[in-house]
């Protein structure tokens, strides 16, 4: 009997990841081809960044992919000059929660916009990285 | 306490977060320690706020008549682990899929609130700091404390001092609590109970518990954290009082920006103006809103399980008139406000004598 495939693609989000098996592993394929994406319920029309796979609005579990696209505004952000166990190579980094109205995305600021460049208000736009370590994710660039 | 014996004691809660140490299940170890076997002991969680959430729970046990006579431990030992080891474990407190994977810990998430609360109200630095210097100021006669030195508003902009070093921008070493090994313990019982074994009891007079989004992008208020607003709001409900009432309070202070927060969001001071009630002092112990006068989680440490119950033995004290040193004129009526995680968790919890 052939073994059982386990979907762990999520083992590829971030610098390091704590979990490899969930109901949204399709996000990391989106992420493979330079898409950012969330989630929508078909039946409700709920907007779900992180992506659910699930609407606690409505409670149906019917929902499509959508391309975070634009740009959000800078809610607020902090740059870390020491980290957690496992993020020492990457410091020091940013990270920082934008505005899309309808939803909210928090993640990294890219490497090349300066922390002196950042203020409350701005607007940025979220894009696809692959990190040092070969690992993907998602950081805030200048439109 | 000699009035009462271990046997009498009927049920143990012990409170803490896990993975500091390699005990699983505690409850069971430190009732067996405490001789409280064979009554019914177990865990209770909430991060930072546990033992606040398991004195709520203690008091639905005890309203219920299931038990007269509860004991509720808290405690944490993060000796064992280095300070980023730590951070990795309190990074996890986040959402482990979505935000961990970025580098998340707990000075990083406060800094973002203090970020914004700068941005829309114009706190700085030193609005902070100020908050620090308070608390030395009473650390500094805590024999339970662990800093214990006295710290000025010079060492902040002072690059030699280890007090302005950055942690994660804009809040500063001087900003922030330490680790500690701690632990608490507080007895709660029926009324009838109390009055025989107790020649001060301290009656708990409201208790208000409440969640937020464990995701930042599931958030909408920044500048404060909605669980202190909700909890305290239902306390001074179930209590029958309004903050003006409140004679001497423990806030959840782990970093500068939530006391900041706490003064604002339990109606210490209006949203934006908690920089002018510790500008003027209205928080040391003197003046009209005393707040962590026993030099809150920046002195003391924060061991997560005990916190909770460490700022509750600090009311009970005060209102008995037993805090030494550190005690404020005559309180009748004291609040704690215990957080846990990022404004995850919020108990806030009104005891009067």
């Amino acid at each position: 009997m052939a073994k059982k495939e386990v979907d762990d693609r999520f083992k590829k989000f971030g610098t390091v990841s704590f979990t490899a098996i969930t109901k949204t592993n399709d996000f990391i394929s989106y992420l493979e081809e330079g898409k950012v994406m969330g989630t929508r319920c078909k039946e409700c029309g709920a907007v779900y960044f992180p992506p659910r796979s699930d609407c606690v609005k409505c409670l149906h579990s019917n929902m499509q992919w959508f391309e975070v696209t634009g740009t959000g505004t800078l809610l607020s952000f902090s740059e870390l000059k020491y980290g957690p166990v496992g993020f020492e190579d990457d410091l020091p980094y940013t990270i920082a929660l934008l505005d899309y109205g309808d939803y909210k995305v928090f993640g990294r600021i890219s490497q090349e916009i300066p922390y002196e460049d950042l203020n409350v208000g701005m607007e940025l736009k979220t894009e696809f990285n692959t990190l040092p370590n070969g690992q993907l994710n998602y950081v805030f660039t200048r439109p | 306490m000699q009035k009462i014996q271990i046997k009498d004691i009927n049920a143990s809660i012990i409170a803490s977060a896990p993975e500091y140490d390699k005990q699983r299940s505690p409850a069971g170890v430190i009732a067996e320690y405490l001789g409280l076997i064979p009554q019914p002991t177990f865990y209770i969680e909430s991060v930072c706020s546990s033992s606040s959430m398991a004195l709520r729970v203690a008091y639905s046990m005890i309203k219920s008549e299931l038990h007269d006579i509860i004991a509720i431990v808290g405690f944490q030992k993060m000796s064992e682990i280095s300070s980023s080891e730590s951070q990795e474990r309190m990074g996890r407190g986040a959402d482990i899929q979505w935000e961990s994977p970025f580098g998340t810990m707990m000075p990083a998430y406060y800094a973002m609130y203090a970020q914004a609360h700068m941005a829309k109200y114009g706190t700085t630095g030193e609005d902070l700091a100020k908050i620090r210097v308070k608390a030395a100021t009473y650390g500094q006669i805590n024999e339970k404390a662990v800093y214990r030195k006295p710290i000025t508003m010079e060492m902040f902009t002072d690059p030699e001092s280890n007090m302005s070093a950055t942690v994660a921008k804009p809040l500063r070493v001087g900003d922030c609590c330490a680790n500690a090994d701690g632990s608490s313990c507080i007895i709660v019982a029926n009324e009838e109970k109390a009055r025989a074994i107790c020649d001060k009891p301290v009656w708990i007079l409201g208790l208000g518990a409440a969640s937020e989004a464990v995701n930042m992008a599931g958030r909408d208020l920044l500048t404060g954290l909605s669980v202190g607003i909700e909890a305290g709001k239902q306390a001074y409900e179930m209590a029958g009082v309004t903050p003006k009432d409140i004679d001497v309070a423990e806030v959840h202070d782990c970093f500068t920006i939530a006391e900041m927060m706490a003064y604002e969001n339990l109606g210490f001071a209006k949203p934006g103006e908690g920089k002018d009630l510790i500008a003027s002092k209205e928080t040391y112990k003197e003046g009209s809103i005393p707040v962590n006068v026993d030099g809150g989680l920046l002195s003391k440490g924060h061991p997560i399980g005990a916190t909770g119950g460490s700022q509750i033995r600090t009311i009970v004290l005060q209102l008995r008139g037993e805090a030494g040193e550190m005690q404020v004129k005559d309180p009748e009526i004291g609040l704690i406000h215990n957080i846990g995680g990022v404004g995850l968790y919020g108990n806030v919890t009104i005891l009067g004598r």
